[in-house]
Order: C-alpha cells, then sequence, then structure tokens
C-alpha cells in the first residue's frame, strides 16, 4: 500500500525539519521529489543524503515571478508533477495591538497566496493527465487560533477554505486537494522553547508528548497515495488529541 | 485554412463527447454543447497545444462559440 513509484513530488520548505521529513517519507515509497526552499545549502544537502531521484530548485514564495519558475522548472527536471506538497511557511509573531502591517502581508503573502499561486501553475499539467495529490500543509491554529498569531492563523484557515474550494473545482479530473494540520512538533522551531512552555503545551496535549516530524509525513504519503483518492477537501488533523475537530 | 475548422470541430467532440453533427460554428460551447467551467479552459489549452499558440485569458474568455474558436485561431495560428 501506499506505493509512490513513479509519481514525481514537489515539497516546498523541505530544508525545515517537518518539509524535510515529508521528502524523505514520500522519496521512500519511490516517489522522485523536487526539494524546494530559500537555503539552497540546506536543499543540496537533504538531495546528497536522499541519493537518486531527487532535484533541488530554490525559490522563494514571496516572488510571483519565481513561484512560475519553481513549477516550470520542477516539471522539466521530473517530466511531470503529480504531488504537490505546499510546505513552505513563515512565522511573524506579535499581539494583534503590536502587530505591523508588514508582518501581517509578509505571513499572508507567503503562506497564503504563495501557496495559491504555486497550485495553481501545477494545475495544469494535473488537469491534463487527469491525476493530481495537492497538500497543503496548515496548522492547528487554523482552527482553533492562537494569541499573537493572528497573521498565521488566518493564513493556515485561508489555506483550509482555499483547499475545500480548489478540492470542488478539480474532483472530477483525478485531484484531489486536502490538508494536513499538525499540532505541536519537535522540530528546531519548537526546540526555541523554554521547559516550562513546553510543559505548559503538552498540559493541552492529551498524548503528552511533542509529535515528530515523521508522523506529519506519514499523513502526507496517505494523502499522496492511489489509495486515497476518494479523499478531498479534507484537513487530516495530527496532534496527539490536542484538538479533536 | 478550413482545416482549421475541422481540426477544431474534432477536438471539441473528442473533449465533451458530443456528436459531429451538434458542433456548429454557432454551438456556444457551455448553453448548447454541455460543457462546464473547467472544460472550456481545457478546450482553451488543447486548441492551444494543437495550434502551437497562446491564448491569453482576456481572448480565451471571448471564445464562446464554436466559430469564437475557429475566428481567433484563424487570425493568430502560425501555420
Amino acid at each position: 500500500m501506499f506505493d509512490l513509484s513513479g509519481k514525481a513530488a514537489l515539497v516546498t520548505g523541505a530544508s525545515g525539519g517537518i518539509g524535510g521529513a515529508i521528502a524523505r517519507a514520500l522519496h521512500g515509497q519511490g516517489a522522485t521529489v523536487t526539494l524546494s526552499g530559500t537555503r539552497a545549502e540546506a536543499l543540496e544537502q537533504l538531495k546528497a543524503s536522499l541519493g537518486e531521484r531527487t532535484h533541488v530548485v530554490a525559490a522563494r514564495m514571496d516572488d510571483a515571478a519565481d513561484i512560475d519558475r519553481l513549477a516550470k522548472e520542477a516539471e522539466a527536471a521530473m517530466g511531470k508533477l503529480d504531488i504537490l506538497v505546499n510546505n513552505a511557511g513563515i512565522t511573524r509573531d506579535n499581539i494583534s495591538m503590536r502587530m505591523k502591517d508588514e508582518e501581517w502581508d509578509k505571513v499572508l503573502q507567503v503562506n497564503l497566496t504563495g501557496t495559491f499561486r504555486l497550485t495553481r501553475a501545477a494545475m495544469r499539467g494535473m488537469m491534463k493527465r487527469r491525476f493530481g495529490r495537492v497538500i497543503n500543509i496548515t496548522s492547528i491554529v487554523g482552527v482553533t487560533g492562537n494569541p499573537g498569531q493572528a497573521n498565521y492563523a488566518a493564513a493556515k484557515a485561508g489555506l483550509i477554505g482555499m483547499s475545500k474550494s480548489l478540492a470542488q473545482e478539480l474532483a472530477s479530473r483525478g485531484i484531489t486537494v486536502n490538508c494536513v494540520a499538525p499540532g505541536f512538533i519537535a522540530t528546531p522551531m519548537t526546540d526555541g522553547l523554554t521547559d516550562d512552555q513546553k510543559k505548559g503545551i503538552l498540559g493541552r496535549v492529551p498524548a503528552d508528548r511533542l509529535g515528530t516530524p515523521d508522523e506529519i509525513a506519514a499523513g502526507v504519503v496517505y494523502l499522496a497515495s492511489d489509495e486515497a483518492a476518494y479523499v478531498t477537501g479534507q484537513t487530516l488533523h495530527i496532534n496527539g488529541g490536542m484538538a479533536m475537530i | 485554412m478550413s482545416d482549421i475548422a475541422e481540426r477544431v470541430k474534432k477536438i471539441v467532440v473528442e473533449h465533451l463527447g458530443v456528436e459531429v453533427a451538434q458542433v456548429k460554428e454557432d454551438a456556444k460551447f457551455i448553453d448548447d454543447l454541455g460543457a462546464d467551467s473547467l472544460d472550456t479552459v481545457e478546450l482553451v489549452m488543447a486548441f492551444e497545444e494543437e495550434f502551437g499558440i497562446e491564448i491569453p485569458d482576456d481572448a480565451a474568455e471571448k471564445i464562446q462559440t464554436v466559430g469564437d474558436a475557429i475566428g481567433f485561431i484563424k487570425s493568430n495560428a502560425k501555420s
């Protein structure tokens, strides 16, 4: 089950903790993978550790021309694009009273607008081939909200609404569009938290531990598979029971 | 140039699964031939490929009938 041999996948934000695990998991199931992100060196390192069936196309998700180039180069490198994992995302946390327009705009631009642009660019080929898997990495805070993250939560909630709309537009063409919503996952981003902060978070997680990037990647592999053909417009929450929606 | 009309009609027949007789020049893709909005996008993509042309979005919006498509392609096709 969940064999991805012969499939071509593009993962954005692949230099990050979760993105790297997703790329590794898709590759492990047999897919050819294009790694994208802003840190070319980290992408090349991941490419070297994965070996064959791996390409790198660095790109900025806040630059419309760069996004179009990414879609074109990924398709050219792999010959097609079957699976698009929109994982790239940034945070600019601040309480709303102090949040600057730039902080709001930047997060919306990268996390939501960039994802829409890349998905639109990838759609054409998927429609032609009557097959596609779009998996958007949203977040639990897109559903529950989180103080200090009005911008991030709005972008992540936006991804869910966008995915449901695209799912309805594209279902008849064999293209599914779904979200994966991680809870608190152990990554370099959460390493920065103090022990007290971690304790506070875990008090809200019935599983009583942080999740791992591999546990997120497993959800992505499922949604990317042929077996998940009848699942579309959904959000898969992987959060140790932190929110049950 | 008449073969442009034939090629356009062939694409429409294949894509929308309609009878050749239905594909008249004044037939509207959506109202008469049962296309949905995604079908019209795909038809434009198919025309672009068949004739090696670019059909910009604002031009594509104006292509509502089989005749519109033939007309646009005749005045823009390279071959």
